[in-house]
């Protein structure tokens, strides 16, 4: 039998039964001033843009991952006026002014950072989705300065998940930057 | 996520004057819990007022003798603020133990009392939440209910508060202070959230407009015995399925005064304190905690996959208390339990 041609699509069966969809209006795009990776950049974005969406998509900078979007797997982080965060649960809107660095801002002048040589020393990834996470993750962690063990790298490391299960020389690499940092 | 309006906040007052001026709006501070839920549709703010530029960013000495902590101090400059390493670092490990370090970067002190229950029906808006869709039913009472209450919960909701930093500051007594349309005001941690009963859509008593300006510690802090004891389901960057925060001070070897607070097992925070009444004038050894263990858990009720919480609970009291009066709290990066 051949299928009825709607020119409506059927209403989402959850989503429709939800009070205050209809009738919102779509809000103006705001005006986000970032300085990332050292050069300063103007973005107009909706207020729902992440932070993440907003380095992916607006500035092409695709170094940093989109893991599970939902603050549990730290692929995503960066760091944000010296300090690491997820960057998707952060809205670019509420970052104006900041200064974000992420994966591609940590080379300075042709040379590779510290921890990211000491990940190719240490052999400290396989499939690398989680690396550029793993190490802004490790930058913030050095910056602070709490960590002094392999334990308390460990503790601290935690919110960066490495589904290879490549841990034991993510860590080894991370003792290796902070030795030399 | 459904679209929002986006506008930022000068000052306390007009933060309160635009949440009055538009009640279905929320507060942004670290959004680690609010975009999520946004994301997941569960919250659908019409608008979103950005507080995170207000001035309540300070942690510093009352002239009482206890420290206040601004709303909007992110979590890690908490844990490791000296004042709080110091004098209160039951509160400093409770921080530490949850979450993760970029999280606690972005995470304010006011958001982690405000953080919404980890309930995975609560989150799944195709499912029946009394919490979320009042009347609607709960899905976890005979569902999947492992990470779920065995004291105080109710007919309507069995969830759980999900805070870490919220435990600690339970057994320490701290104070909320609030303003709001109305007169500014201070609420005791202990009546800051609440059971679920038949309401289980209001987590606090909040009133509608009101926002957090502070949280504030008394004097006494139990530096010296303490501990911040958590069990869960990974080592690290998990939830709760029960903690303990005990502290206790000492007249000689009697036991002058006792707090113990549990997470991960009521709505709330969970003290008894007729428990800790008894607990004073009592020598601090295996048999009087055990005894408190079970006069604390008497009432607990557990469901189809969460009974073994209650025994879980029982050992976690007695093994906290004996943590807290040897004065050797749990390490949060060493992961042995001693």
């Amino acid at each position: 039998m051949p299928r009825t041609h709607t020119s409506q699509p059927a209403p989402h069966p959850v989503l429709s039964r939800l009070p205050g969809r209809a009738g919102r209006k779509t809000p103006d795009k705001l005006s986000v001033a970032l300085t990332v990776n050292g050069v300063a950049a103007q973005l107009k974005v909706a207020p729902w843009t992440t932070l993440l969406d907003a380095l992916r998509d607006h500035l092409d900078l695709t170094g940093t991952k989109k893991g599970c979007d939902h603050g549990q797997c730290g692929a995503c982080t960066v760091l944000v006026d010296g300090r690491r965060i997820v960057s998707c649960l952060t809205f670019a809107v509420m970052n104006d002014g900041a200064e974000v660095t992420t994966i591609e801002g940590l080379a300075a002048n042709g040379a590779l950072h510290p921890l990211q040589q000491a990940f190719i020393d240490h052999d400290a990834f396989q499939c690398g989705y989680c690396t550029p996470g793993q190490i802004c993750s490790a930058a913030g962690l050095i910056a602070e300065g709490k960590a002094r063990s392999a334990d308390e790298i460990r503790e601290l490391m935690s919110g960066n998940i490495c589904r290879c299960g490549a841990y034991p020389n993510i860590i080894a690499a991370i003792e290796q930057a902070m030795r030399r940092s | 996520m459904i679209n929002f309006q986006y506008a930022r906040a000068a000052d306390v007052a007009d933060a309160v004057r635009q949440m009055a001026a538009d009640p279905s709006a929320k507060f942004i501070a670290g959004g680690t819990n609010l975009i999520d839920l946004m994301k997941e549709d569960v919250e659908r703010p019409s608008r979103l007022i950005d507080i995170t530029r207000l001035p309540l960013k300070a942690v510093e000495q009352t002239p009482a003798g206890g420290v206040r902590i601004g709303a909007l101090v992110p979590n890690s400059d908490l844990a490791y603020h000296p004042l709080i390493e110091q004098r209160y670092p039951l509160l400093a490990s409770a921080i530490l133990a949850g979450a993760s370090a970029q999280l606690r970067n972005m995470a304010s002190a006011g958001g982690n009392l405000l953080q919404r229950t980890r309930c995975y029906y609560f989150y799944d808006i195709a499912t029946p939440c009394n919490k979320r869709e009042p009347g609607s039913g709960c899905s976890a009472i005979n569902g999947l209910n492992r990470i779920h209450a065995i004291l105080g919960a109710s007919e309507a909701c069995i969830a759980t508060h999900p805070s870490d930093m919220c435990v600690a500051l339970a057994a320490l007594d701290a104070e909320v202070h609030v303003a709001g349309p109305g007169e500014a005001r201070t609420i005791a941690f202990a009546d800051f959230h609440r059971l679920p009963g038949d309401t289980p859509q209001f987590d606090t008593n909040l009133q509608q407009g009101e926002i957090v300006t502070a949280v504030e510690l008394p004097p006494q802090g139990f530096a010296a015995h303490y501990t911040y004891l958590k069990i869960r389901d990974r080592l690290s960057y998990a939830f709760a399925l029960v903690s303990v925060a005990a502290a206790l001070e000492f007249d000689g070897a009697a036991i002058k005064e006792a707090r113990l607070a549990l997470g991960g097992v009521a709505h709330k925070p969970w003290r008894n304190m007729a428990v800790e009444a008894t607990l004073r004038g009592q020598t601090a050894d295996q048999a009087a905690f055990a005894r408190a263990a079970d006069e604390l858990l008497r009432d607990a009720k557990g469901y189809e996959h969460n009974s073994f919480k209650i025994d879980l609970a029982r050992r976690g009291i007695v093994r906290a208390l004996t943590q807290a009066a040897q004065g050797r709290p749990q390490s949060q990066a060493v992961k042995r339990i001693m």
